[in-house]
């Protein structure tokens, strides 16, 4: 098959957009190496040194911790809780449907700024400290409503069949749900916990209004923004987005070649 | 009950069977018994209720009312896990993540009887797919998906397994060989087979006894000849093959037979083989029972003469070919005869007699409907009528 | 990949009518549970904030619950000029994001269908941006925006700018920086909706004389239609209450502020709750009436 020249045009505007979308990563990872002195804004030479000492830097490392923290328990209560939503919003019938769909469909609808001030407020009249906790209750209730909706299509996309199958087959409840719907719903779930975890482990505006002292990444890189990011930022940024890109490679390969042999066999 | 395997198959019962959908009955008053070791039929259009049976019946739905029995055992309330009863889903309802013999052993694996792989193995041998043991379903055709979904119930060596349109699925001839396949391996394993299809050929074909259902009931339960030889309703001698109805009034009373009025043309009826016997009744006679003559035959005690008619259509089907004729004041009759030499006497436009032995006339206990053979549930009002159960019921819901 | 979750291509299967079960409160309970608490009675507790009075108190300023919607007249008279650029910047961001993202999502869902690795190569390339910290790629671009970066170096050499002239800063560096932050928002959805799309459609509207202007008028874009509006409001609701690329630190500068910046410095700097509360309940009040007008109009409702 043969791309039409009249499909050129699109191709190339897209290919464009693309390199200017990878101009601010390109960027911030080449400065990674930049051998830095205060500020991390004019190239000084190339140095390994940001990457082999980035814990020397005990603040950026500290606040990475804390985001990855926060970020791996509220994917999981995130995932869990959105999950059971997604399951129940599909499957079956019960009251006040509507009301549920819009309760998941405004924290999604509601600017972060108002999320996070009103969180604040909520804590402030409770007299709640604020610290990693109320980090993580907060990045946790703005996830749920982006697991609902990446669940909610891969339970749609489930064959009521299959589980009435199984428990024709002698499968209990139990046996039914781990050997047959779990199995069968875990790349939507898996989706939606990376989903999550990218969303929480970025998040900065909510974060900024609920942490208190506590420091996570994009609030260390807001606040060093002020005087100038060590490279060390650049370092972790990048570090994530290289781990990120491998994960995801690997899945794309994984699956291009599982395709490949099963063509073979059924052919 | 559950693990051991059931030393044979096992009769089943339903008694006073029905089941209620949010603004639909789907089944009304169902009775049905079906002997043990049988291959049966459950035989109607789409929509009549065949799938919801096997539902009530496998426990993945609750009756409204009545009670199930399996082998004398009252199931009504056992979990549907619990239940002596496999079904080949008419979507075959593999798993895909797992392989062939992973599914074949799932029932196996969940009532841990110890040499499930092994007993897997061997019913992946009698449908001839052992060598596809370790594929994923949808590495499979749909004929070979479609053997291993049986393979899978076979294996629990269930009291009774139930057949959802299984070969609904698949291309016509792969559909006649799977029909004598299935037919064998009941043979060979001896358990109670209820075969759900609405193709009455494949009933016709594999089936002991056949029972038709329609709108929810049974019309009428047999053996296929029986069935086609002898139908009692309107709906039977229609759906099951095709029929040459004729209304009319009772005039004549015999010992053996009974004369009806059609249309001021006397049609006798063997009083045996009618339902109803005084009033306004339908009678019927098969396509093929009718001969066709260019003279009027003699008169004679045994025989209906019809006619004259005239062809209005001939369609030609090899061995044999299907004759439209229009008889004045009765309507179109419609004839097979086979294709011999004579048969080039009658085209369109002929002028033909047409005659049967009066032993092969039924009589029926209903009436043609007005309009059409099927009540159409798909207009307006009966469509408005389902909204409104569905808004109400909505309504219902968010107080 | 996290995005495939927008992008699942199984179709639903064919609905089995719901039923009722003692098991969807348990499955539902808890999940709701945590937004009752964490969402609504907070946007509670920030409507009570919204209409507190200040009394000055031996300790010092003291916030008490009273019914003083004064507040709001205050808070939208002071900062009308932020609210108004606020939903200029956002709406003009959004437009922007939209003309950038539909080629992008139209290149992967129907140009690249018979090329599945060049597509996962091109999806993969508008979903990196969501595993690269956000606040760095927004810094990255205002170094490069800078008055001694390349940016402007290359427009003083062409001559279209003069020595007065900087970037950073202002209007257009802002809706830049909101407009690059959400093209992967817009572009996702608009992509799961045209990946869906069945080409049949396009071919049968050619066959019926449609010339590829007319088809793409009229049977590309209604049919991608849930994909726009999803991938709009994605971009417009965060865009209007953003205050990173707005803020002196990054593209912006005081000039440039908007209702976001306002409530976080009223909030977390002067401590101004009331004000603070009553910008953001008007801010959502505007979100809430302007997103159900669009989702009408746009005949989308079954959206949420
Ligand atoms: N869960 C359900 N809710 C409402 N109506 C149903 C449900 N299941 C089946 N029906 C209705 O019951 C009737 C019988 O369905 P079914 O048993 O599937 O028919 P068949 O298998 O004979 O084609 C159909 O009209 C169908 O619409
Ligand atoms: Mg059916």
């Amino acid at each position: 098959m043969k791309i039409k020249t009249s499909q050129l045009p699109l191709i190339i505007v897209s290919g464009l957009i693309l390199i200017w979308m990878m101009i601010p990563i390109v960027y911030t990872i080449i400065f990674s190496f930049n051998e830095s002195a205060k500020t991390n804004i004019s190239w000084r030479g190339f140095t390994l040194d940001n990457w082999l000492k980035v814990c020397d830097n005990a603040e950026v490392c500290g606040a990475f911790i804390n985001s990855i923290t926060v970020a791996v328990v509220s994917t999981i209560i995130a995932t869990a809780l959105g999950t059971m939503i997604a399951v129940a919003l599909v499957r079956y019938r019960f009251k006040f449907r509507s009301a549920v769909s819009l309760l998941l469909f405004m924290p999604m609808a509601t600017p972060e700024v108002v999320l996070g001030a009103g969180l604040a407020s909520q804590f402030f009249a409770a007299g709640v400290e604020k610290g990693l906790v109320t980090i993580i209750i907060a990045h946790t209730m703005f996830c749920i409503s982006y697991v609902v909706v990446a669940v909610k299509a891969r339970v749609a996309s489930l064959d009521p069949a299959l589980e009435e199958a199984g428990r024709d087959l002698y499968g209990s409840p139990q046996a039914v749900f781990w050997r047959i719907t779990f199995p069968l719903l875990l790349p939507g779930i898996v989706a939606a916990a990376l989903l999550s975890f990218a969303l929480s482990f970025d998040d900065f505006i909510i974060t900024n209004f609920n942490s208190g002292q506590v420091s996570t990444f994009p609030k260390f890189v807001y606040v060093a923004a002020a005087r100038g990011v060590p490279a060390e930022a650049n370092v972790i940024a990048s570090g994530v987005f290289f781990v990120a890109l491998i994960l995801v490679l690997s899945v794309q390969i994984f699956g291009y070649f599982r395709r490949k042999k099963l063509a073979k066999v059924s052919a | 009950m559950i693990g051991n395997f059931a030393e044979a198959g096992a009769d089943l019962e339903l008694v006073g069977i029905s089941k209620r959908f949010p603004g639909f009955t789907a089944i009304q008053e169902l009775d049905l018994l079906i002997p043990a070791g049988s291959f049966f039929a459950l035989l109607g259009p789409s929509g009549c209720g065949k799938t919801t049976t096997l539902r009530l019946v496998a426990g993945l739905e609750e009756p409204t009312t009545g009670k199930i029995l399996i082998g004398g055992k009252d199931i009504t309330n056992i979990k549907s896990y619990r239940r002596p009863v496999n079904t080949v889903f008419q979507s075959y309802a593999l798993f895909p993540h797992m392989t062939i013999l992973e599914n074949v052993a799932f029932g196996l694996r969940r009532r841990k009887i110890p040499n499930a792989i092994e007993l897997a193995t061997e019913v992946l041998k009698l449908v001839e797919l052992e060598h596809a043991a370790n594929r994923k379903p949808s590495q499979l055709s749909g004929g070979q998906q479609q053997r291993v979904a049986l393979a899978r119930a076979v294996v629990n060596r269930p009291a009774l397994l139930l057949l959802d349109e299984p070969l609904g699925a698949l291309d016509l001839k792969l559909r006649r060989q799977m029909q004598l396949e299935l037919k064998s391996i009941q043979s060979e394993v001896g358990l109670t087979f209820v075969h759900v299809t609405h193709d009455q050929e494949e009933a016709m074909t594999m089936a002991d006894t056949i029972a038709v259902m329609n709108k929810g009931r049974i019309e009428q339960m047999g053996s296929p000849s029986e069935l086609y030889d002898l139908p009692q309703t309107v709906f039977v001698a229609n759906f099951l093959g095709q029929s040459n109805l004729f209304s009319g009034k009772v005039i004549e009373n015999n010992a053996n037979s009974f004369t009806v009025d059609v249309s001021g043309k006397a049609v006798k009826v063997p009083t045996k083989r009618a339902q109803r016997h005084s009033g306004s009744v339908t009678v019927g006679v098969r396509p093929e029972k009718l001969d066709m003559h260019l003279n009027k035959p003699k008169d004679a005690a045994n025989l209906n003469i019809l006619g004259p008619g005239v062809i209005s259509d001939v369609s030609y089907t090899g061995v044999s070919s299907t004759y439209f004729v229009d008889v004045p004041g009765i309507g179109n009759m419609t004839v097979f005869a086979q294709n011999l030499e004579e048969s080039e006497n009658f085209g369109a436009g002929q002028q033909v007699w047409l005659s049967w032995v009066v032993d092969h006339t039924f009589g029926l206990a209903d009436m043609p409907e007005d309009e059409g053979k099927f009540v159409r549930d798909d207009d307006t009002t009966s469509l408005a009528a389902l909204e409104l159960a569905d808004l109400i019921e909505e309504i219902e819901e968010e107080m | 990949m996290a995005f495939a979750a927008f992008s699942t291509n199984a179709a639903p299967v064919e609905a089995a009518p719901k039923k009722r079960s003692w098991i969807a409160p348990f499955l539902l309970l808890p999940g709701l549970a945590y937004l009752s608490l964490f969402f609504l009675v907070p946007l509670i507790a920030l409507l009570l904030t919204s209409f507190q009075a200040t009394e000055f108190g031996p300790l010092g300023k003291e916030f008490v619950y009273a019914f003083q919607w004064e507040n709001y007249v205050q808070a939208i008279n002071e900062y009308m000029p932020h609210i108004g650029r606020s939903f200029f910047y956002s709406i003009t961001a959004t437009i922007f994001a939209l003309l950038i993202g539909y080629p992008l999502a139209y290149l992967m869902g129907v140009t690249l269908r018979d090329f599945p690795m060049w597509k996962s190569l091109v999806l993969m390339l508008v979903i990196a941006p969501f595993f690269f910290s956000f606040l760095l790629r927004a810094l990255a671009w205002k170094q490069l925006f800078a008055d001694s970066g390349p940016v402007v170096g290359v427009l003083n050499m062409l001559g279209l700018f003069g020595p007065g002239d900087y970037l950073n800063g202002t209007d257009f560096s802002v809706i830049f920086g909101l407009t690059y932050t959400f093209i992967p928002f817009m572009t996702l959805p608009i992509y799961t909706s045209l990946d869906r799309l069945d080409i049949r459609y396009l071919e049968a509207a050619g066959d019926l004389y449609g010339k590829p202007a007319t088809n793409f008028w009229k049977v590309t874009i209604p049919l991608s239609m849930p994909g726009i509006v999803s991938g709009t409001l994605l971009t417009f609701i965060p865009a209007s209450g953003d205050y990173i690329n707005a803020s002196n630190m990054f593209l912006g500068s005081p000039s440039t502020a908007m209702i976001g910046n306002v409530i976080e410095s009223n909030y977390l700097i002067t401590q101004n709750f009331p004000i603070a509360a009553a910008l953001s309940i008007a801010l959502m009040a505007v979100i809430l009436v302007a997103v159900s007008i669009y989702i009408r109009r746009s005949g989308t409702e079954d959206l949420l």
